[in-house]
């Protein structure tokens, strides 16, 4: 069974049309890049997966249900900016995550963090912006969900950070998960992407995977998206 | 070991060549064993799905062979070893001839060169 199904999924907000008539069929143990410029829907089609936005029309199905609370709990959802209460200490954030989620899995998020040598008694607010960006993707991918939703988790880092959290994406691979990463750097983690979207306007113009790309269009998938996109 | 990709090839077919590289070359001798898929492609950088479709392919190679409890191992087949080798110098040939032919050289031409190369390297240092 498919693990995330859109079916002409629209998304207006007043007369702006974010997402028009998107159909897509994401399979588990897969990760898969949703590329596009600024503007072009990503973050739209994240947050309606993550039940943040309600579709204007059609329809998500994440494992066969709707939309839900149920569904919620198996998705984990990084967002594109700082989300956490930053006057908290990293063991406290930690705490507060084994509170709401039951599939956070503590020892894995510790294990994480001495790799990186970060201080868990430090507040929040006072890492870095590439710290603060670390902790709040070993958080997210230390829950064991069905789902993962990375929207820009290596806009802002330096090269060995982008690294890093690479590394720390396929060591978490699951076979049973789905990894949904959007981004407008493809080139940073193409060769970690099983398929790519291209996302422009609100509508997908291509949905493939990434070797069959390679191979159809001769070019790097970062060198294709770049034709594509072109301004 | 180390991995470059290029670009505009499938990344599973650019580990294939890598990998057999190793083998060739000693990196990864007859009988080695191979790091788990998940580590190797942690250290590629790459998807494990992808690592998985290179080594299931050298698998029906015959360059590699799983012991179903202890992991994946390189083969001790001196025949397969020794056409694969044989498939990756007519490679490296083939590319060879392809490159010189795009500059213009004949296959008179292109012998001919390599024969000087070999006798006289010394004089075909860069510059």
């Amino acid at each position: 069974m498919a693990a995330i199904v859109c079916n002409n999924l629209t998304k207006r907000y007043g007369k702006t049309t974010a997402l028009q008539n998107v159909n897509l069929s994401l399979e588990p143990g897969r990760i898969i890049g949703l590329a596009g410029p600024n503007g072009s829907g990503k973050t739209t089609l994240i947050k309606l997966i993550q039940r943040m936005l309600v579709p204007t029309q059609g329809q998500i199905m994440i494992n066969g249900s709707e939309p839900s609370p149920e569904t919620k709990a198996h998705i984990a959802y990084l967002p594109d900016r700082d989300f956490l209460p930053d006057w908290m200490k990293v063991c406290a954030l930690m705490d507060l995550y084994g509170k709401y989620y039951g599939d956070f899995d503590r020892a894995s998020a510790e294990q994480m963090l001495a790799n990186l040598a970060i201080d868990t008694t430090q507040t929040f607010k006072k890492l870095s912006k590439g710290t603060r960006e670390k902790v709040q993707l070993i958080l997210t991918m230390s829950r064991k969900a069905e789902v993962y939703l990375l929207d820009e988790p290596i806009a802002g880092v330096d090269p060995a950070a982008r690294d890093y959290i690479i590394r720390t994406i396929i060591s978490n691979y699951n076979p049973e998960a789905l990894v949904l990463i959007s981004t407008h750097l493809i080139a940073d983690i193409e060769a970690v992407l099983d398929e790519v979207i291209f996302l422009k306007q609100g509508q997908i113009v291509l949905h493939e995977n990434t070797d069959d790309l390679r191979t159809r269009v001769n070019m790097s998938v970062d060198e294709y998206f770049r034709e594509v996109f072109k301004c | 070991m180390k991995w470059d990709f290029k670009n505009g090839i499938p990344i599973y077919l650019q580990i294939i060549s890598i990998l057999k590289m190793q083998i060739a070359g000693g990196g990864l001798p007859p009988g080695s064993q191979i790091q788990p898929v998940r580590d190797l492609a942690m250290e590629a950088g790459v998807n494990p799905n992808t690592m998985q479709r290179a080594l299931t392919q050298l698998e029906q190679e015959g360059l590699l062979y799983t012991q179903r409890t202890s992991g994946r191992f390189v083969t001790e087949d001196e025949e397969v070893l020794r056409e694969m080798r044989k498939s990756l110098s007519e490679q490296y040939v083939r590319e060879l001839f392809e490159s010189l032919s795009k500059i213009g050289m004949d296959k008179n031409e292109i012998i001919e060169a390599v024969r000087s190369y070999q006798e006289e390297p010394a004089v075909k240092k860069e510059g």
